[in-house]
């Protein structure tokens, strides 16, 4: 049913140490337990059976840091609370990922004011934006799995491989 | 009790201390006293028989080019009466001073706190008169009229490499 018939009695499968180590990144890539406004309502549905964000091995949502490698910015980032994404950001272990979620953290969204920070890049590195107010669990999910495709393309001294080039 | 027994109970007690009478499409009894006075007419409006026993609310106003400037508004319910009261108190731009109501309702003090936060109005004996909701290390009070919005740009195609090249991006 699974691998073993598959592979047979062959006993060892080559690979490299790269694919392996991404392979297990992707495929156990723990977010941390933070929302910030209507976009974790969303986050939190996706994490719900209907969505059953699970099945990409992130069913675990850590609420330490450091047992964290994803932090979704879920949510409009004030001024108040920008140093504390910094805190929880360099409290987790490398390697990790951020996606920014929805169109405030990723861009300030409809908070185009003095308290907002104008996207949460100002503050933490993004890997993924996802866009949406709120963003449908679709979404979130689907950027995941663009970030599970940018982890598979890191080389083990952290620089990215290109990408396959698209031919239309 | 009808709003005519608290405007009258109060020039009863007050006369001219009481500077005027208002009332919005004819709903509370709007009350604008100076800052000296506020909380003898508090005390009275809650230990009076008409028992106006919880602050509801209290909030700034900044009236950017009228004189007063600045303006507290208190909201007071009279759960065995059934009727509120609203008080005003006017306040100059140079120096907006008030005393506090923390000694009478104790709900006074994180609304005199966010008062004092967004439009810098001070409240005289006050126990903890810090910065509520904005970070601690802000200059300037938020909401106040003058207050630049210090919003971005909005991001087009034509101005969008305009707008990353002085972006403050962070590192890792």
């Amino acid at each position: 049913m699974g691998l073993e018939t598959k592979a047979g009695d062959m006993g060892v499968v080559t690979t490299s140490l790269e694919t392996v180590a991404n392979w297990g990144r992707t495929n156990a890539m723990w977010p941390l337990l933070f929302g910030l406004a209507c976009c974790a309502i969303e986050m939190m549905g996706a994490q719900g059976a209907n969505y059953d964000l699970s099945r990409f091995g992130m069913e675990i949502n850590r609420a330490s840091p450091r047992q964290a490698d994803l932090i979704i910015v879920a949510g409009r980032v004030s001024r108040k609370m920008a140093p504390v994404i910094r805190r929880l950001y360099d409290q987790m272990s490398e390697p990790k990922w951020v996606i920014a979620m929805g169109d405030c953290a990723s861009c300030g969204g409809v908070f185009n004011n003095y308290a907002i920070v104008q996207g949460v890049d100002e503050v933490i590195p993004v890997d993924v934006y996802v866009a949406g107010c709120p963003p449908r669990p679709e979404a979130l999910i689907d950027g995941i799995v663009q970030l599970h495709a940018k982890v598979e393309r890191m080389k083990l001294d952290g620089t990215l491989r290109d990408r396959a080039p698209i031919h239309v | 009790m009808d709003n005519t027994t608290i405007s009258t109970r109060l020039t009863e007690q007050f006369g001219a201390r009481i500077q005027r009478f208002d009332s919005h499409r004819g709903g509370d009894v709007v009350a604008y006293i100076s800052a000296a006075d506020l909380i003898e007419v508090a005390t009275f409006l809650r230990d009076d028989e008409m028992s106006f026993s919880f602050l509801e609310n209290l909030c700034g106003v900044d009236y950017l080019g009228r004189t007063p400037r600045f303006e507290v508004v208190y909201h007071l319910l009279s759960m065995k009466n059934r009727v509120r009261v609203c008080l005003k108190v006017g306040l100059d731009a140079t120096n907006p001073t008030v005393p506090t109501l923390t000694g009478m309702w104790q709900t006074a003090n994180y609304q005199e706190r966010e008062a004092y936060d967004m439009f810098g109005i001070t409240f005289t004996d006050h126990p903890g008169l810090d910065r509520i909701l904005m970070p601690e290390d802000w200059v300037g009070f938020p909401q106040r009229k003058d207050t630049p919005l210090g919003y971005e740009e909005v991001a087009f195609t034509f101005n969008q490499a305009q707008i990353d090249a002085h972006k403050p991006f962070a590192k890792e």
